[in-house]
């Protein structure tokens, strides 16, 4: 059993409200799709989710394997791919994957980080350090660091930012695959990403709302 | 317990691996010895020809004074270094946050060693300090940097959110550091003069006990600051 449940959730940032009264449930398979314009709450939504942030009323909760959990003890079930998430620009791709691999605990084969870096199409990549990466690659190495404990709930905020065709592609395919896993929430500005989603959440600025 | 020190071995591992790549704080420690070291010598380096007892806790003052102000400069940069090349956010979603607290007071712990050894030599040579008992005087060094590290490792952590980020560390760890500073400084001056380990035993587990003291309380406070 895999669900994500949010009740009336609200997020601000001082006395500016940028997310108001947010509800809703997700299941096993569901890609739900965030949409809006800049400042409407998106990526706030996605740290919320992620556990970045709390909010100010209302709860998240995931049900995972028949347990509760709130976002920061689902921390590791979860990946996140955002444009503010920066890896180790002075460590080589493999040695990124190696570290959080280590920090959570999991068991790994070179093989296993050659394939995934393969799949994202970094093959012959992984011995560069990160700082010398063009941005499409360093987002290819984010889905990397996000996707290699296979969470059960993965955040994508932006998700082809940066990326090129076959990048865009490949990001299709990371989310058919997590179908198959779990549950995908995306925030976007691209209404071309709207095809990825089960269900679209708009949202629009909190002071339109207000009105 | 398995995954905590993996994951701690890990952290650690990884900053020395970053810092022997940038060389981010050895750099900045070790510079600041050296031009302390250099300064002290040039304008009152007679004092080390001198063994009177107020000539010794003079030493022992400037060499804690130059431990300390490297350490300040020094110490906060691992967590600094997180939030601004915005690593913090992908370790704090991987990492258990102990473990990242004990990997960066370990590699604290490291560096301050390496700053100890260098700024205790160049004492010797330029400021022409001798030492009269030197397992005493070790035992001085190695526990005050211990109490060092744990007041200000957690700091760090701290200010590393901040805005304001080196005065507001000085600023915070000072009243923290300013009463074991008396003692290392006490103690290490006896140690200077040479004085026997039943002396120096009651400042030692002084030291030793507020190490411990601030430890736990940091072990205890880290998640809150590391996750807010």
């Amino acid at each position: 059993m895999i669900q994500l449940t949010l009740t009336e959730v609200a997020a601000s940032y001082g006395p500016r409200l940028v997310l108001n009264a947010i509800s809703f449930n997700l299941q096993k398979g569901a890609v739900l799709v965030v949409q809006g314009q800049n400042g409407s709450g998106k990526s706030t939504l996605l740290r919320l989710l992620a556990g970045l942030q709390k909010p100010t009323t209302g709860t998240i909760n995931y049900l995972l394997q028949d347990t509760n959990f709130t976002p920061r003890e689902a921390a590791p079930f979860l990946g996140w791919v955002a444009p503010d998430l920066m890896l180790y620009r002075e460590l080589t791709a493999r040695e990124n994957l190696k570290f959080f691999a280590q920090v959570r605990g999991l068991t790994y084969s070179k093989s296993e980080i050659d394939a995934l870096l393969t799949k994202l199409g970094l093959a012959g990549r992984g011995d560069d350090w990160v700082a010398h990466f063009s941005s499409g690659m360093t987002q290819r190495l984010r889905y990397a660091y996000a996707l290699f404990h296979q969470p059960l709930i993965l955040l994508l905020d932006e998700p082809t930012v940066t990326l090129d065709e076959k990048g865009a592609a490949l990001v299709a395919n990371v989310i058919a695959e997590q179908r198959q896993r779990g549950i995908t929430v995306i925030a976007t500005n691209d209404p071309t990403e709207l095809r990825f989603g089960d269900y679209i959440l708009e949202l629009s600025p909190a002071v339109e709302r207000a009105r | 317990m398995k995954l905590l020190f993996t994951a701690t071995w890990a952290v650690l591992s990884k900053d020395l691996r970053s810092e022997l790549r940038t060389r981010y704080a050895l750099n900045a420690l070790l510079l600041f010895a050296v031009c302390t070291a250099v300064a002290v010598s040039m304008g009152v380096g007679f004092f080390g020809l001198r063994r009177d007892e107020e000539a010794l806790l003079i030493q022992a003052t400037l060499l804690w004074l130059a431990l300390l102000f490297a350490a300040l400069n020094g110490l906060s940069r691992s967590f600094v270094q997180e939030e601004e090349r915005r690593t913090a956010l992908a370790l704090l979603l991987a990492a258990p946050s102990i473990a990242v607290y004990l990997g960066k007071f370990l590699f604290n712990l490291g560096l301050l060693a390496i700053l100890d050894s260098v700024t205790s030599l160049l004492f010797i040579s330029f400021v022409r300090v001798q030492i009269g008992n030197l397992a005493l005087f070790i035992a001085f060094l190695a526990t005050g940097s211990l109490c060092l590290t744990t007041a200000t490792t957690l700091l760090a952590a701290i200010i590393a959110k901040a805005s304001f980020k080196s005065g507001l560390f000085a600023v915070l760890a000072f009243p923290l550091i300013f009463p074991i500073l008396i003692v290392a400084i006490q103690g290490t001056a006896l140690a200077l003069a040479g004085a026997p380990w039943s002396e120096g035993w009651p400042a030692l587990r002084l030291l030793a006990s507020y190490a411990l003291a601030t430890f736990v309380a940091s072990l205890m406070l880290f998640r809150t600051v590391w996750e807010t």
